[in-house]
């Protein structure tokens, strides 16, 4: 059973269509829900940083994720959800993250990224081999939507990047945690396939 | 580098689709959740839906062919026609939009651009303009094309991008349905004042057209409905002649 934590960030129909056309079973997972029958979980998320983890922590759930993420199970972060791996973020007012990725969220750099946010279809460059990235093109352009970038600590972290003018890291992954910048249930055939192996995924690398 | 986008645009009256010419005669043809899943099969951008009933001016059958939709397609989607309050996007966009297409709306209330892009993103927030060549230029219409509105269209573009519009699909009124070429020149001049993407539409009917429109304003997408609707044509042929005049598009 796949988890997508709902709290009320964002669009969560098109994540559990896109496990659900992917042959899984996708559940909605509330605060105070147990976690214990998940085998997977999908943190989702649009909107400001600083708000969600504001959020995660009214509702008691910052140190449950953090158990899920020790159980060694697939966990996946999309768009908000990726940056709120870091242990930190600017966004809404400097303050930390989820911690589970070392690393900082700042905005891009208005002199090199032409328009903020970054929104579209663009090309990710894979660093290096991962379960999550099996029969995905190398160069194959997937749906961003964003305006800040995570800048992890360390760069063995970083499996793909995007370039919006500046490069920056597009797919994140340390053990079983992963995060992906840009929205895979709205990236058709590559988004699918990212999606497809993360409900495939034991967690090892 | 971002791609450029090419995005049909499907008119709903009521649960059924069609086509319009001028704003003015419309036929059937077909259903939107077939259409939608052929058009994501032939690699589309993202998809467009806007109501144009002017009967119904709810947003309840935008919601009906959201919830389907979305179930068979794994692409964005904006979702316009009869939006006029925050709670109108906001219900569309609980409801798997990724966008939403504001446009007779804003004249009256601009304050509803920065309310959507405050809660959702500017991403979210596409604002609809749709314009007319008169003998006195260029003239913004809304209620479907019905009621002329006072503002120029450079005054118009500058202030709803202030607000916080994430895009502008501008609309040539006169070209809708003909089939004869973009206006490029009204393209043009929404570029020229805007500081967010612009999508052209409205005249589309040979992917020369399409050539022109992209190469003279470098505008960022076009959409298009009687090129799809009609005749042996799709997203992925389109792409195969422009990538030939060095588009970028995506890589599937």
């Amino acid at each position: 059973m796949i988890g997508i934590l709902d709290v009320d960030l964002g669009n969560l129909r098109s994540v559990a269509n896109a496990i659900e056309h992917a042959g899984h079973d996708a559940v909605f997972v509330h605060a105070g829900d147990p976690l214990d029958d998940l085998t997977h979980l999908i943190l989702p998320g649009v909107g400001n940083f600083r708000a969600a983890m504001t959020r995660l922590e009214d509702r008691a759930l910052v140190q449950p994720l953090r158990d899920f993420a020790a159980s060694g199970r697939p966990f996946l972060g999309i768009c908000l959800g990726m940056q709120l791996l870091a242990s930190s973020g600017d966004e809404g007012g400097t303050g930390p993250g989820l911690g589970l990725i070392p690393g900082h969220v700042r905005r891009f750099d208005e002199a090199r990224v032409p328009t903020i946010p970054h929104v579209g279809w663009n090309g990710l460059t894979v660093l290096r081999k991962h379960p999550l990235l099996t029969k995905v093109k190398n160069g194959a352009d997937v749906y961003f939507v964003h305006s800040y970038h995570l800048e992890a600590t360390d760069p063995a972290d970083v499996i793909a990047t995007g370039d919006a003018g500046q490069p920056f890291a597009a797919i994140v992954g340390r053990g079983n945690v992963v995060g992906c910048q840009f929205h895979p249930e709205k990236s058709m055939a590559s988004g699918l396939r990212i999606i497809e192996n993360f409900c495939d995924w034991d967690g090892s690398c | 580098m971002l791609k450029k986008r090419i995005i049909p645009v499907q008119l709903l009256m009521g649960d059924r689709l069609v086509k319009t010419t001028g704003f003015g005669t419309w036929r059937d043809v077909g259903d939107p959740v077939a259409s939608s899943k052929v058009y994501a099969a032939q690699d589309a951008d993202e998809l467009v839906f806007l109501t144009i009933s002017r009967e119904d001016r709810t947003i309840q059958p935008l919601l009906r062919v959201l919830e389907r939709v979305s179930e068979v397609t794994f692409m964005p989607l904006a979702l316009g026609g009869g939006i006029r309050s925050f709670e109108d996007a906001a219900l569309l966009i609980k409801h798997g939009a990724d966008k939403v297409v504001v446009n007779s709306a804003v004249y009256e209330d601009l304050h509803l651009v920065r309310r959507i892009a405050d809660a959702f993103g500017c991403q979210a927030v596409v604002v609809g303009i749709d314009a007319r060549r008169t003998e006195g230029g260029v003239r913004l219409f809304t209620d479907c094309g019905r009621r002329e509105q006072a503002v120029s269209l450079a005054d118009h573009v500058r202030t709803v991008c202030a607000a916080g519009a994430g895009e502008i699909l501008i609309q040539s009124i006169d070209r809708d349905g003909t089939m004869t070429g973009y206006d490029v020149g009204l393209i043009a001049s929404v570029m020229e004042h805007a500081r967010c993407p612009v999508i052209g539409l409205g005249g589309a009917g040979h992917y020369e057209h399409m050539k022109d429109a992209f190469v003279t304003t470098g505008c960022q997408a076009l959409a298009c409905g009687s090129l799809f609707n009609f005749g042996d044509n799709n997203p992925i042929r389109a792409k195969a002649f422009l990538s030939n005049h060095g588009l970028k598009f995506k890589v599937v």
